[in-house]
């Protein structure tokens, strides 16, 4: 009976679990392209060329991994080796985490986000890996203050 | 309160670093939440619930990051760094801190 239950888990979670991967990749790319324009930037040093307005923003996202991936990451963790079902899962939260962070960007109306940094941790019970990534960074909005000849004119 | 985890600012200057600020936030969701969360994590995806109990827990350490900050007379709370960390199934601990510091005002 146990076996039962564990087979169907498996097929189960192999299925769902690969439809909402393919789902998200493909949501995750369109998303991206839209956001190729607004660079996330991993300097410390931000730009001096003109005026900007800095906030905070953050994006974060939780992802679980599913019965399939798991019983798989067990299976390669006993022989050793790269856990490729983990790899995909990490990359999927940490292009999320990205996005969202670039979207509140956006909607604050700046131009690029600087000082990326990414921060990780395994939430959940042990047995099903679930991970959160969290991507946070400064978005400059430039200023459009009155440049400085028109200003000395006034 | 101009809180930015830059560790200087281009076009503005610290009058004086005023010390070390942080806040922090340990919350969990009720036990629904939970078996939702454990049954979704059977077939993968986004775990929409947990999103949200640490986006929430983020906002409430930030808040008292920043009550701190204008507590001791702060107006910017520069350097700020996140941490996260599980402390058992369900509930996390965030962590966020910073330096607070006087600007000139421009």
């Amino acid at each position: 009976m146990e076996i039962i239950l564990f087979l169907v888990l498996l097929v189960l979670g192999y299925c769902f679990g690969l439809l909402a991967e393919r789902r998200h990749y493909r949501s995750i790319i369109a998303r991206e392209k839209v956001m190729n324009s607004l660079p996330a930037i991993a300097s410390r040093y931000p730009p001096e060329d003109k005026p900007y307005d800095q906030q905070l923003v953050v994006g974060s996202v939780v992802i679980g991994s599913d019965y399939f991936k798991s019983f798989l990451a067990g299976l390669v963790n006993f022989f050793g080796g790269s856990v490729v079902s983990y790899e995909g899962l990490l990359d999927r939260a940490r292009r999320e985490a990205t996005l969202r962070m670039k979207e509140q960007a956006q909607k604050a109306g700046a131009e690029m986000v600087f000082n990326v940094k990414y921060e990780t941790t395994s939430v959940g019970n042990s047995k099903l890996a679930s991970v959160e990534v969290l991507a946070y960074g400064t978005a400059m909005k430039p200023v459009f203050a009155p440049t400085p000849s028109a200003a000395g004119e006034g | 309160m101009l809180v930015s985890n830059l560790e200087f600012l281009p076009d503005q200057k610290v009058l004086k670093h005023i010390g070390l600020v942080q806040g922090s936030s340990v919350r969990s969701k009720h036990v629904g939440r939970d078996i939702m969360a454990s049954l979704k994590n059977l077939f993968g995806g986004e775990l929409a619930g947990y999103t949200e109990l640490l986006q929430e827990s983020r906002v409430e350490a930030l808040d008292r990051m920043i009550e701190q900050a204008s507590g001791i007379g702060a107006n910017a709370i520069l350097n700020v760094r996140f941490s996260t960390s599980s402390i058992t199934a369900g509930a996390a601990e965030i962590y966020v801190y910073g330096t607070a510091v006087q600007l000139a005002d421009n």
